[in-house]
């Protein structure tokens, strides 16, 4: 186990059906510090996705059973656990040590409160997203200049659109997006092969189609354009 | 001039279809094209699009030939 990643500090946020999956692969991969951060209690209704939490431990902060489980498959996994709604300065916090963030959250507020903290403070953000039939990741390395970031491509309106809870979502897809989350977050913890920095790939099941977006920073973003100094 | 567009997820559902060739000798951009395709309904913010697989804004030019596609946003899990 290389050990670049027993000595790398992953912050997911989301334990959900993203962070299932990103955690327990992070997790039995020999990254050695997961840092597990989600408000929410483990429902019945979670459990047909994320794949972390089992049926005793409805009712638990999600935070705890993910790191029953983590810690069964990992005795010597260090978990730190955050069980409160993010703001900008527990995030900000959080930040000064960690070597890549996980996006495993599920609404638009969040996401740009994530991708603004990672902006400041040039910690590698790795964003997956998935509902219905459509999942979709990128990477985003706020340190590299020419880097887009997630708010180059959505507007921060207040607008939420569809969850999983509410729209709901086949188990495998969620399964399969946050396979694709770990892997990228291995390779910036190695520095190893071609990250999807500046590229969108999007997957929809139904029709079995893959596509890969060139994206392009936003020489007018609000969050990351004022970081550009010269061409 | 020739344009091949294409629609994702839950926007192929809501369209019934996957692809569609649109015609046309006016100048396109892809706010346009959807006006079009969705009998002039409003672009909502959040859709993404690509120009033969770059990311592209409402307002970017479209040419003969090339691929338009819009996909739907994604913020769950
Ligand atoms: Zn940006």
């Amino acid at each position: 186990m290389p050990k670049q990643l027993k000595h790398s500090k992953v912050l997911i946020v989301g334990l959900g059906g993203l962070g299932a999956p990103v955690s327990l692969y992070l997790a039995a991969a020999g990254v050695g510090h997961l840092v597990l951060v989600d408000y929410d209690h483990v429902d019945l209704s979670n459990l047909q996705r994320q794949i972390i939490h089992k049926t005793s431990h409805i009712g638990q902060e999600k935070t705890v059973s993910a790191q029953i489980k983590l810690q069964a498959l990992v005795p010597e996994l260090q978990i730190t656990r955050f069980n409160q709604r993010l703001s900008k300065t527990s995030l900000n916090n959080m930040l000064s040590d960690i070597n890549v963030v996980v996006d495993c959250s599920d609404n638009f507020m969040t996401r740009f409160a994530i991708n603004a903290a990672c902006v400041e403070n040039g910690t590698p953000l790795v964003s997956g997203a998935a509902v219905r039939w459509k999942g979709q990741v990128a990477v985003f390395l706020p340190a590299q200049k020419h880097s887009p970031c997630y708010r180059c491509l959505y507007n921060n309106t207040e607008d939420e659109t569809e969850t999983c809870s509410q729209m709901g979502i086949l188990a495998p897809l969620v399964g399969i997006i946050g396979s694709i989350q770990a892997l990228e977050v291995i390779k910036v913890l190695l520095g190893i092969g071609q990250s999807l920095c500046g590229k969108l790939l999007t997957f929809d099941a139904y029709t079995e189609t893959w596509r890969t977006l060139k994206l392009r920073k936003d020489p007018a973003c609000p969050v990351c354009s004022q970081l550009i100094t010269d061409n | 001039m020739s344009i091949d567009v294409k629609f994702f997820a839950s926007l192929r559902e809501q369209i019934g279809k996957s692809d569609i060739q649109i015609e046309s000798t006016d100048s396109l951009t892809c706010a346009k094209i959807w006006a079009q395709v969705c009998n002039n309904a409003p672009l909502p913010s959040h859709i993404l699009m690509a120009v033969n697989k770059e990311y592209a804004v409402q307002s970017a030019p479209v040419q003969d030939g090339d691929e338009v596609a819009f996909f739907p946003p994604v913020t769950g899990g």
